[in-house]
């Protein structure tokens, strides 16, 4: 009811359904690209346009935006090339072929005029100049989990490095690729690394094998150590607040460890119990109601089936306490368990804090960064597949894989249902920059979500 | 022991008793005769000598004395034998009590013996218990034992695992690094590889090269950049650290004024409770060293407000911790007093004050129902006093109150009304009319009788003489009657002239709210003794009311007075 009335209009177009491989979707501030196989889409976001066609060499399998909206980068990681196209110009173009070494990835740099690709087995990262069609190249980089981290500001990038058995992090002026520092780690098996907010202070955290985290300045020195228990398995997800002044560690666990940026100490800790029983957080339930179908209705229903299938109603209950969040109990003997915080997102004003733990796939918990306590809890009635805030505002968006959208600000929730024919299932959402939109990922539709914002302010 | 051998016992000696004399005697007496017989004639003075030693003996005075002769005194035998027999008396009786403390001599060692044997049973159950526990204890610690031995081997089987666990992590490290040796060097050599081979090299095909984002040229990688790089990353973490600085500086001014101002009024705190308690000071001498060092203390950090080296803070937190201190040993104490001093009040002074508290309670309770009481009265006074016709104005202010059913029955019944008096003040003019017809026809009568009278006067007789007086006094009566019988008929012509104005007029005669409900109170069984003019105020005031039976009946009163007016006025 809450949040009923400033989703003003939802726009949806479907992708073609013989080409059953999913679409690329990317947003910058005021296009959007769209990606099937080997054409590229350009709109705009706010009237859905098109205003470029572009056809690439293959099916592409990465795209993302330049910095300055003005390129596009288009891999096709198959085929070991990378096409770059520019908006303002639509007959430039640009394509790198990184030959028989192979390609696994390839980014911008954040100048925009920079292409990083990492090569097959990760043999090296190439670094071509649309500038000067300069070529550099950054050998030893680690095959893990995140090894390449631009700094916010765009002017450092860390890089996690393995070479003689040992843990390196080299650390480069994004200006001219200038080496700035190269340091070893602490660490057994260097999972991830990334940079603060303010691009001063580097995390570094080992692999699941080992719970440490490494702190370290932007000159190499190390900060702090934190690591919180041996043996068990370690960190699972690392985020900082967007402020710089937290550092949430998400582990397996079930725990979520606060840091403070000046002792590099925990601060708090945020645990996810099955049973909540006395807690001043609102818990939010999903109610799903299907609408009752009679005999009469039935030749009607079984033309619709597609639609009333999954367009069951739902609302949100404040359940009383105790609560109980269901719990499916992880395989002991499998790789990778599913326990533990696999997500962390930090509010945009680092009030609040979003957290999922993988053996309580149906709830998300949002954390009060202020009052250190737990704020809320989202008890869906489906597995969450993917939550994200609102880049303005407090505001969380998640979807559960169902033709709904979930909305969750401090002053209530709300499920929102996506008025799509067939069956709608969102997959994934992405929020566009202003916060005014969110774009809806199904498996052959993506739908524009737009918030009005006028409403909400009332 | 058999009971039965001492109960013959006693029962033969019992026999035994009164023989026993005799046989002793005859086995002990050296004078027995041949005839078995203790006295003979022979034998007397044997026989005396012999009683008397015995008596002698048994301690009683002598029956016979040696020189007496051989007369026997009779008294002192007598008294012999009453002694023997007492003492024979005190015999049985004792033997008797003997007996009695034997049977329960006897019956006690007979329940000892009971008792010992049942405790020698229990002492033989005890024993086997101990023996059972002690097994069992046995067997516990050699399973203690055994377990300890578990726990040992189980310990050894970690310590094995563990270093199992440590040497394979080890191995495994190893053959991590070894292998990833390898892969080194296997990309390596496809690096080379693929480096070498021509085929298909690596190519950026751009169509023209475009501007850097920032509009500038790419420079020359020189030692000037990379000092320049330097410099900037440390130009970059010295803002970060001098923001940091900053944000601390500002929360430690924040602490530190918080600080302050804690201590200032810990100081007042302290030395308001100082002055109340300089009486308490002169008892406990010690304090008054300790109070001077207070003085002291608060001088001290006075002057240390504004500087901040590190020895003005050390003071300043040391002073704060001292009157901290302080501070919290006052409220301990102030604590510890009022806890004792409620101890004691609930002691001591808890019943009388209960009973006050109850007094008080029932008094103010009875002054609340009284409250209410009044307030009631109050509203119902109101609404009569709303409902009534006298209140319109007030009603007319408060007709936002009424819900507008209300008012629309209201407004119905009021037609209805508005239509009953007009009927009313028709028929009330029509007798009006009659009355002033009746008075004009009454003057005129006045008139005849007058000059009747004048004609009975002029010729005047000595006999209507006493006719007269009567004449005269019925004509008095007749006048007050006529009278009352005006005033009435003039004042619903007054009623009617205010009633025909618009309702917000009050009427001048507006009785008090009391007055009118005392008069609603009694309109059925009273309202033909009322006076007219309240009459008609009751008479609105039941319209508002609703209550239309009582209007018909009023109505059919009023007509039945009328009526009766007029029967009187015809008189």
């Amino acid at each position: 009811m809450l949040w009923l009335s400033y989703i003003m209009q939802q726009k949806y177009y479907s992708v073609p359904k013989d080409e059953n491989e999913g679409g690329l979707v990317l947003f910058c501030c005021s296009h959007q690209a769209t990606c099937v196989q080997y054409r590229l889409v350009v709109r705009d976001v706010s009237t859905l346009q098109i205003l470029q066609l572009y056809t690439c060499l293959d099916q592409v399998s990465h795209m993302e935006w330049s910095s300055d909206s003005l390129f596009i980068l288009c891999a096709m990681y198959n085929r070991g090339l990378v096409q770059v196209w520019s908006l303002e110009q639509p007959d430039w173009h640009c394509k790198i072929d990184e030959g028989s070494i192979g390609l696994v990835s390839s980014r911008w740099s954040p100048d925009g005029r920079h292409i990083l690709n990492t090569t097959e087995f990760h043999l090296r990262v190439t670094v071509w100049s649309l500038c000067t069609k300069a070529v550099s190249y950054i050998k030893h980089p680690k095959a893990c989990q995140k090894a390449v981290d631009f700094s916010r500001d765009g002017r450092y990038l860390a890089l996690a490095e393995r070479r003689d058995c040992k843990d390196y992090v080299c650390v480069f002026v994004c200006d001219d690729w200038h080496l700035l520092r190269h340091f070893e780690t602490e660490t057994q098996d260097l999972a991830g690394l990334e940079w603060s907010p303010n691009g001063c202070v580097l995390a570094v955290w080992d692999s699941c094998l080992e719970y440490k985290v490494l702190l370290y300045s932007l000159d190499g020195r190390l900060l702090s150590t934190y690591s919180a228990y041996e043996w068990s398995l370690g960190v699972k997800s690392v985020s900082w607040s967007p402020s710089s002044q937290f550092l949430a560690i998400g582990s397996y666990d079930e725990k979520v460890r606060i840091l403070n940026h000046i002792t590099w100490k925990k601060i708090a800790q945020f645990e996810h119990p099955a049973i909540l029983d006395s807690t001043k957080a609102t818990v939010y339930k999903e109610v799903e109601k299907r609408p009752a179908v009679g005999s009469d209705e039935m030749s009607l229903h079984s033309i619709t089936i597609g639609t009333t299938l999954f367009n069951t109603q739902s609302k949100y209950e404040i359940s009383p306490l105790p609560v109980q969040i269901p719990v499916v109990k992880p395989d002991p003997d499998r790789a990778n368990p599913k326990i533990g915080i696999s997500a962390l997102a930090f509010s945009s004003d680092s009030r609040y804090l979003a957290t999922k733990n993988d053996n309580m796939a149906t709830a998300v918990w949002v954390w009060d960064m202020q009052k250190m306590s737990l704020q809320a809890v989202l008890e869906q009635t489906s597995a969450v597949r993917c939550f994200q805030w609102d880049p303005l505002r407090p505001r969380l968006a998640l979807c559960t894989g169902n033709a709904k959208l979930y909305l969750w600000s401090p002053g209530g929730c709300v499920s929102v249902q996506v008025p799509a024919e067939g069956g709608f299932q969102v997959q994934s959402l992405n929020w566009h920059c202003s916060g005014d939109s969110v774009i809806l990922l199904g498996k052959e539709q993506l739908c524009l979500c737009y918030m009005d914002t006028d409403q909400e302010d009332k | 022991m058999p009971e039965s051998s001492t109960v013959k016992d006693v029962l033969s000696s019992s026999v035994e008793c009164r023989t026993s004399p005799l046989r002793r005697f005859s086995l002990t007496s050296l004078h027995r005769n041949s005839l078995g017989v203790f006295c003979s004639e022979d034998n007397v003075q044997e026989c005396l000598s012999h009683i008397s030693q015995e008596l002698s003996s048994f301690g009683l005075p002598p029956v016979w004395t040696a020189g007496g002769g051989s007369e026997l005194n009779i008294v002192a035998v007598l008294n012999c034998m009453y002694d023997l027999i007492q003492l024979h008396r005190r015999g049985l009786r004792t033997l008797e009590n003997m007996e009695v403390e034997q049977l329960k001599s006897n019956s006690n060692v007979d329940f000892l013996q009971l008792s010992t044997t049942r405790l020698k049973e229990q002492l033989e159950i005890s024993k086997r218990e101990n023996t059972g526990l002690l097994e069992r204890e046995r067997q516990l610690q050699l399973k203690v034992k055994s377990l300890q031995n578990c726990l040992k081997n189980e310990k050894e089987e970690v310590q094995k695992l563990q270093n199992v666990i440590a040497s394979r992590a080890s191995q495994y490290n190893h053959e991590m690094k070894r292998k990833e040796r390898e892969f080194n060097k296997l990309k390596e050599r496809l690096n080379q590889l693929l480096v070498d081979k021509k085929e298909k090299k690596q190519a950026i095909d751009v169509l023209n090269n475009i501007g850097r984002a920032d509009g500038k040229r790419s420079l020359w990688k020189t030692e000037k950049t990379e000092a320049k790089h330097e410099g900037e990353m440390y130009k970059t973490l010295l803002s970060d650290y001098d923001t940091r600085q900053r944000e601390l500086q500002l929360e430690n001014a924040e602490l530190r004024k918080v600080l302050q101002q804690m201590k200032k009024d810990m100081v007042s705190i302290l030395s308001s409770r100082k002055q109340a308690a300089k009486g308490d000071k002169h008892e406990h001498g010690g304090t008054q060293a300790a109070s001077e060092e207070e003085d002291e203390v608060f001088d001290s950090s006075k002057d240390s407000v504004e500087l901040y080296c590190v020895h003005a803070r050390e003071k300043l937190t040391n002073s704060i911790r001292l009157q901290w201190r302080r501070l919290k040993s006052h409220v301990e104490r102030l604590d510890s007093q009022v806890s004792s001093a409620q101890t004691s009040e609930s002691k001591t002074a808890d019943a009388v004050p209960r009973e006050t508290h109850e007094e008080e309670m029932d008094r103010l309770k009875l002054e609340i129902q009284q409250c209410k009481d009044f307030i009631q009265a109050q509203q119902q006074l109101l609404q009569q006093q709303l409902s009534s016709p006298c209140d319109e104005e007030t009603a007319s202010l408060l007709s936002d109150c009424y819900m507008l059913q209300e008012k629309e029955r209201l407004g119905d019944e009021w037609k209805t009304l508005e239509e009953q008096r007009k009927i009313f003040e028709r028929e009330r003019r029509n007798f009006t009319e009659a009355a002033i017809r009746l008075s004009h026809e009454r003057k005129a009568f006045e008139e005849e009788r007058a000059t009747w009278l004048k004609h009975q006067f002029l010729n005047l007789s000595p006999f209507s003489d006493s006719k007269k007086p009567s004449l005269s006094k019925s004509k008095s009566a007749f006048l007050i009657s006529a009278e009352t019988e005006v005033s009435a008929a003039v004042a619903p012509e007054k009623f009617i002239k205010h009633q025909s104005e618009p309702p917000s007029c009050v009427p001048l005669t507006s009785p008090s709210t009391a007055d009118l409900y005392r008069t609603l109170c009694l309109i059925p069984e009273d309202s033909s003794t009322k006076p007219k003019t309240k009459m008609e105020h009751v008479e609105e005031s039941s319209v508002f009311c609703g209550n239309a039976p009582v209007r018909h009946k009023l109505w059919d009163d009023i007509q039945d007075r009328t009526l009766s007016q007029e029967k009187n006025s015809s008189i």
